[in-house]
């Protein structure tokens, strides 16, 4: 079968590849670019594992098929990092140990990260509805909250 | 599969035509995807119809607004003007599920999904909307309610795509709203859904009004004996109780495990009522 030549852009880098029309966003990343930070979970778009941004608005790339991909930009969990400093989300997940087996965190960074992008000063409930996409079947949900609105914080101070 | 993202209608409307096999157009993806993924469909051609022009854009004209098959859910609710005129269409597409699939799902998708318990049909049915479909032997529009006729199952010809969704000009002292009954606060699927439109003179006497429910047949019901309860009313108690008899009089609805047939019809009539004084309240301007 012809492979789809898709040319895009990832993580502010200019990626070829070449992926069957089947495979998904979330196939190619992982299984063909190496970039295992987002997660499948249930690969239906229930649990937002393997939440990406896309053109700048957050998806679950299990239900983007790598074909779609061309010509977008699109950021994982491995672009939020800048240089090796880790993004205030990531500092405050830490400090506010807001994951426990990690599977769904690199999903909630993204989604955090889509949130704090549109809203830098969400109030509680916006970050509930802005984080429902994705599950997280360790922490109870509040410390995740904690760290957004922690790293909200820290974001406005600049 | 094969995959095809052309950039104009017609080149996509002649690769449904001509494939034999399983043919399916992809917009948002959000339930083709899964279908896929779960191996209820296998399609030997996906098209991708978002590299048509005009497939992504909201035009505003004089008749109302055409909103394009492939624009997404949160674009509607970023759309001001669209949100002002048709706040209960924005909100019932906005309810389906979180951000993920809001960055993605559309409406025209979830038209012709056929799903009976697809949250923006009951709003877009009550709005009047219809639908632009293209397909090998031109252009013909719809009433949306034409479209499913059954769980998954549309009219549309082999070949056929919605392009575009119209929803019509306001009136003034005009409101509409969606109200759906699901078990828990959020992203759920809905037992039972119900969309209202209406109209109110200046006197605040209803001169026109639609109702819709979602979830209580195999497809997505326009009630026009629930609508007559109310044109010539102001909406008061007796014209609701009637609503809400006319709204339950006309679901056919199944057990499932989302709800019971008697459930589903009493609180069909119950949303009715709540909805249409919610756009009544709309229209009042409130």
């Amino acid at each position: 079968m012809t492979k789809i030549n898709v040319s895009t852009t990832i993580n502010g880098d200019a990626v070829d590849y070449l992926c069957d029309a089947e495979s998904t966003l979330l196939d190619v990343l992982r299984d063909q670019l190496g970039l295992t930070g987002s997660k499948e979970g249930c690969g239906t778009g229930d649990c937002g594992a393997c939440s990406v941004l896309v053109d700048g608005r957050v998806t679950c790339s299990c239900l983007v098929l790598g074909a779609e991909a061309e010509g977008r930009t699109i950021l994982t969990v491995e672009g939020i990092a800048e240089g090796g400093k880790l993004h205030p989300l990531q500092e405050k997940f830490l400090e506010f140990a807001a994951l426990q087996c990690g599977v769904c965190t690199p999903g909630f960074l993204v989604a955090s990260k889509a949130l704090l992008d549109r809203n830098p000063n969400p109030t509680e409930e916006e970050i509930r509805f802005g984080l429902a996409g994705n599950l997280c079947r360790c922490t109870g949900y509040d410390k995740i909250v904690r760290a957004v609105q922690a790293a909200a914080a820290e974001m406005r101070k600049g | 599969m094969r995959y095809e993202a052309p950039t104009t209608i017609n080149a996509a409307v002649k690769l449904l035509a001509g494939k034999a096999g399983v043919a399916r157009v992809l917009a948002g993806g959000t339930d083709l995807l899964v279908q896929m993924r779960t191996d209820r469909i296998a399609p030997d051609l996906v098209v991708d119809v978002k590299r048509i022009a005009g497939m992504r854009a909201i035009a505003t004209g004089a008749k109302g607004f055409k909103i394009g098959a492939a624009v997404s859910g949160a674009e509607l609710g970023e759309h001001k003007a669209l949100r002002k005129a048709w706040p209960g269409v924005v909100e019932a597409a906005n309810l389906i599920g979180p951000k993920q699939i809001q960055s993605r799902a559309t409406i025209a998708g979830n038209v012709c999904n056929a799903s009976p318990a697809a949250d923006s049909v009951p709003a877009l049915v009550a709005a009047g909307a219809s639908a632009v479909i293209a397909g090998t032997k031109g252009k013909r529009t719809v009433p949306v309610e034409t479209i499913a006729v059954g769980p998954g199952r549309t009219s549309l010809k082999k070949g056929e795509i919605v392009e575009a969704i119209l929803l019509p000009k306001r009136p003034p002292r005009s409101g509409d709203a969606y109200l759906r009954f699901i078990p828990r606060s959020e992203m759920d699927i809905a037992v039972v859904g119900v969309g209202v439109s209406l109209t109110l003179d200046t006197k605040g006497v209803c001169t026109a009004a639609r109702v819709a429910l979602g979830a209580v047949a195999e497809r997505v019901l326009l009630v026009p004996e629930a609508a007559k309860a109310l044109i010539g009313s102001k909406i008061d108690d007796d014209a609701l109780a009637r609503l809400a008899a006319a709204a339950s009089a006309a679901c056919r609805p199944i057990d499932d495990k989302r709800g019971t047939k008697e459930f589903r019809i009493k609180i069909a009539g119950v949303l009715a009522k709540r909805a249409a004084q919610a756009a009544a309240a709309r229209a009042r301007g409130k």
